[in-house]
């Protein structure tokens, strides 16, 4: 196939990545939108095949392995429980991060494969390419280990921070630009080996001050490292899918993250430098004094509920900790039974991914025209009878809209607190990620529920 | 003077930053996870260089180091273009509209 040939079909590839992305714009075209996502891979990988010409023996065992990885993914897709798509999703962030350094790297030892001169005597341009597409593909690799280990519960969820841990960072980014520059001058493969190994410390350090209510935007600004990453590679490669695919990739994962910080009121640095939470004074200084609090069992909820005309549900990561979103549908279904007008308000950075609770509830069987976004509901709560909040803690704190001491000052919150009733399932009163407490548990008008969310969401199914 | 291939290539990188740029805003928040899942996949078309990798120089000796990196990123790769389409796949059927 010639080179002009294969060029345009990486196009139509590109474009196909593009409709993909373009039909998540609505439940109904979205899984036509999967389909062109799949024949622009299956384009793209045919053409590569074509114009590589080479279907030696090298050609089997790539099948063979394509085949291996092909169905460890498969049975991956079909295996994870859709509460552990946080993880999933940072652990594929790492493997297009491996990848980018693997064929950077293979690039580096065989330019002429690539059409990119000889060893020694590598293209500036490709050189500059490469290196960025493997340091920013390193990073992208070691943060996404450390960004799953920590979904995963394997390391702790806390932020980890030590004194100069800035300055280290600093040192070690600018370290990497200082040795592209002399690479670029000498060609030396040690030098591209240790922009490699920096790359790899700077994304564990990158993300290990991070903690596990900030996921969200970890995750969202990895898939935009691996979208640039890829980019790289593609600007090295010469190749128009990789090139498109990596600015499609990079510009959605910057404007999640852009969202997830809206959510939280807080600038992307704020969120990158990390240890929110780890200071507790605030907390501290509140402990000594007892409030008043009310609380109730599954018998006082499901009464309140059965004679409400309208409830909104509050879903919080706690309810995926739990898994309660199956009991909370049965809950919900039992509640419209009796003509119980029932939503559900999700708040922007609900959960541990963007649209984590959007996923559960779906999993549930929750239709989504029932589930609303906190702009289009927020209104609503003035003229509920009762919301009921599972799982979520400081995205309902109506501390952030009256003090501004509070550290989540300015966060937007779901108005939770002007409802009728406020019943709130929870395990005790300890406070939420920002290490504040809830004022709405104080309120007149709030319940406290103290159980598991999923054991209280059953009880309430039995006595409805 | 001649325009440098290079210039056409930042072009339609830039271009294309646009287009996902106003196409992941029109994404509703609800389909957030399937998107990033979709985003995961669709980057793993980094394959196509893993290939080229795997197969550079003489069909004789395709176990150079360098070939050797090009087949595990196209395992690594293989994993994430089944994985992510199969699971974004398998997450948008669970999406239903209310029956009425």
């Amino acid at each position: 196939m010639t080179a002009n040939l294969s060029a345009l079909f990486y196009l139509v590839s590109g474009i196909l990545f593009i409709l993909a992305l373009r039909g998540l714009s609505s439940p109904e075209t979205s899984r036509q939108g999967n389909y062109f996502g799949i024949a622009g891979m299956a384009i793209a990988i045919i053409v590569t095949f074509l114009s590589v010409d080479n279907f030696g023996s090298g050609f089997v065992y790539v099948l063979i392995l394509l085949l291996i990885g092909g169905c460890i993914g498969a049975f991956i897709a079909f295996k994870i429980p859709m509460t552990a798509m946080p993880e999933l999703v940072a652990g594929f962030h790492s493997l297009v991060g491996l990848a980018a350094v693997f064929v950077a790297i293979s690039a580096f030892l065989k330019p002429e494969a690539f059409n990119l001169g000889n060893v020694g005597s590598i293209k500036l341009a490709s050189l500059i390419e490469m290196s960025l597409g493997a340091a920013i593909g390193a990073i992208t690799f070691s943060g996404s280990i450390i960004a799953f280990l920590k979904l995963r519960g394997i390391m702790s969820g806390s932020p980890i921070t030590f004194k100069g841990q800035h300055l280290i960072n600093l040192i070690l980014g600018l370290s990497i630009i200082v040795l592209i520059y002399y690479l670029c001058a000498n060609q030396s493969s040690n030098l591209f080996w240790s922009i490699i190994v920096i790359s790899f410390l700077v994304g564990v350090l990158l993300i290990i001050p991070i903690g596990g209510a900030d996921m969200p935007v970890v995750i969202s600004m990895l898939n935009s490292y691996s979208g640039w990453a890829a980019a790289g590679i593609g600007f090295t490669l010469e190749n128009t899918a990789l090139i498109i695919t990596g600015a499609l990739v990079g510009s959605s994962g910057a404007i999640l993250s852009y969202i997830m910080c809206k959510g939280m009121n807080r600038s992307f640095f704020n969120v990158i430098l990390g240890g929110w939470g780890a200071t507790d004074q605030i907390s501290k200084s509140k402990k000594d004094e007892q409030k008043p609090v009310k609380s109730g069992n599954a018998d006082d909820a499901a009464f309140l509920m059965k004679n409400a005309a309208s409830v909104i549900i509050v879903p919080g990561y706690g309810m995926a900790v739990a898994q309660a979103q199956h009991a909370l549908r049965e809950m919900v279904d039992a509640l419209k039974k009796n003509g119980v007008k029932v939503s559900y308000a999700i708040h922007p950075v609900a959960g541990r991914m963007p649209g984590h609770m959007n996923v559960l509830l779906a999993e549930a069987n929750v239709p989504y025209d029932e589930v609303f976004e906190l702009e289009e509901i927020n209104n609503d709560f003035a003229n509920c009878d009762v919301v009921y909040v599972i799982g979520a803690n400081d995205v309902t704190n109506p501390v952030a809209k009256s003090d501004p001491q509070s550290p989540i000052y300015g966060m937007p919150v779901l108005d939770v607190e002007k409802s009728k009733s406020v019943l709130f399932v929870k395990r005790s009163l300890s406070p939420g990620y920002a290490g504040i407490d809830n004022d709405l548990f104080y309120r007149d008008n709030t319940l406290m529920l103290f159980a598991d969310a999923k054991k209280m969401t059953e009880e309430i199914v039995k006595s409805l | 003077m001649e325009i440098d291939p290079f210039i056409f290539r930042l072009s339609i990188f830039i271009l294309s930053i646009f287009i996902g740029y106003y196409v992941v805003w029109s994404v509703t928040p609800s389909l957030h996870t399937p998107l990033m899942s979709v985003t995961n996949a669709i980057s793993s078309v980094i394959i196509v260089g893993a290939i080229i990798a795997a197969l550079a120089g003489d069909v004789e000796k395709i176990f150079e180091t360098s070939n050797i990196f090009g087949f595990l990123a196209i395992i690594l790769a293989a994993v994430n273009i089944f994985g992510g389409f199969l699971v974004t796949q398998r997450m948008l059927q669970m999406y239903k509209k209310k029956k009425k």
